[in-house]
């Protein structure tokens, strides 16, 4: 039970600053990925920041021997790269330059983010449901 | 002057960051929104489902309540082109998924830890959404 409470409290932490920083706003996404028109450097703000807490959480991951309610840390960063990463980070990359949301203020924005917002929802699940099969051929086709 | 959009940047990420710390410190977990809902839409994570939907609520609900605190109204500004908006959610959905991993998965928790797999994703959806806006944008001009 604790444990589904902190990550109720995790995601709306989340969604909150997803909402502060500005992020569920796709002109300032957009306006970040602009860099031949009317660049917005708010982003490297909310990235900068976010990185802060996480470099003191993952340094304090390394002087415990297990998180406070149970179970494993992750476990160490697999290094291998893989035409998968490579792949799916430009298709990713592309529909969020086109749009300006991805899967955390798309879902964060549902309540105030009218049809569009929906659609894009529902195509989002659409694409996570058609990835399977789709990471198969591409691993066929790099195997070949 | 800093303008105040980069403090309320700043302040967000930082709140951003701190939830995935909690995620982490708590529960063992990386905080990656793609991988929290792929793995309920496409049945891998139903192991762990409850926290899943918890984290989804808390996403959906608090930002929600905190609408009222804003004196303008809150818009996404999402394009009114249903085609691009369907186009775009297929390729965040299928690239999210293929990769392992989004802005906040990659991004936020891949980077802190100096993770190569996080800083290359990283590189390449911003590379791939700078040149979806110099394409869409300025040479075709639907976006």
């Amino acid at each position: 039970m604790q444990r589904v409470l902190l990550a109720a409290a995790s995601g709306g932490l989340f969604g909150a600053g997803l909402l502060v920083s500005g992020m569920t706003d796709t002109t300032k996404v957009q306006g970040w990925l602009d860099v031949f028109g009317a660049w917005d450097p708010t982003l490297a703000f909310v990235l900068g920041g976010a990185i802060l807490p996480m470099l003191v959480a993952w340094h304090l991951t390394t002087r415990r021997a297990a998180p406070a309610l149970g179970g494993t840390f992750p476990a160490k960063p697999d290094p291998r790269l893989g035409h998968n990463l490579v792949l799916g980070s430009v298709l990713f990359g592309a529909g969020w330059g086109l749009v300006g949301l991805c899967p955390g203020p798309a879902i964060a924005s549902i309540s105030w983010g009218g049809t569009g917002g929906i659609v894009f929802l529902l195509s989002m699940v659409a694409g996570m449901l058609a990835a399977p099969p789709i990471r198969q051929r591409v691993d066929r086709l790099a195997a070949a | 002057m800093i303008p105040m959009d980069w403090i309320w940047g700043l302040v967000g990420g930082l709140m951003i960051g701190s939830a995935a710390a909690l995620f982490l410190l708590f529960n063992g977990r990386i905080m990656g929104a793609s991988g929290i809902i792929g793995g309920l839409v496409d049945r891998s994570g139903l192991r762990d489902w409850a926290e899943r939907a918890a984290f989804l609520a808390g996403l959906v609900v608090v930002p929600a309540l905190m609408l009222p605190l804003y004196r303008v109204e809150v818009s996404t500004n999402i394009t009114s082109n249903l085609a691009v908006i369907i186009a775009g959610g297929l390729l965040v959905g299928i690239g999210t998924r293929l990769a392992n991993g989004c802005t906040s998965g990659h991004g936020v928790c891949g980077i802190s830890r100096f993770s190569l797999r996080g800083i290359v994703a990283t590189v390449f959806y911003l590379l791939a959404g700078g040149l979806t806006m110099l394409v869409f944008r300025h040479v075709l001009g639907v976006i």
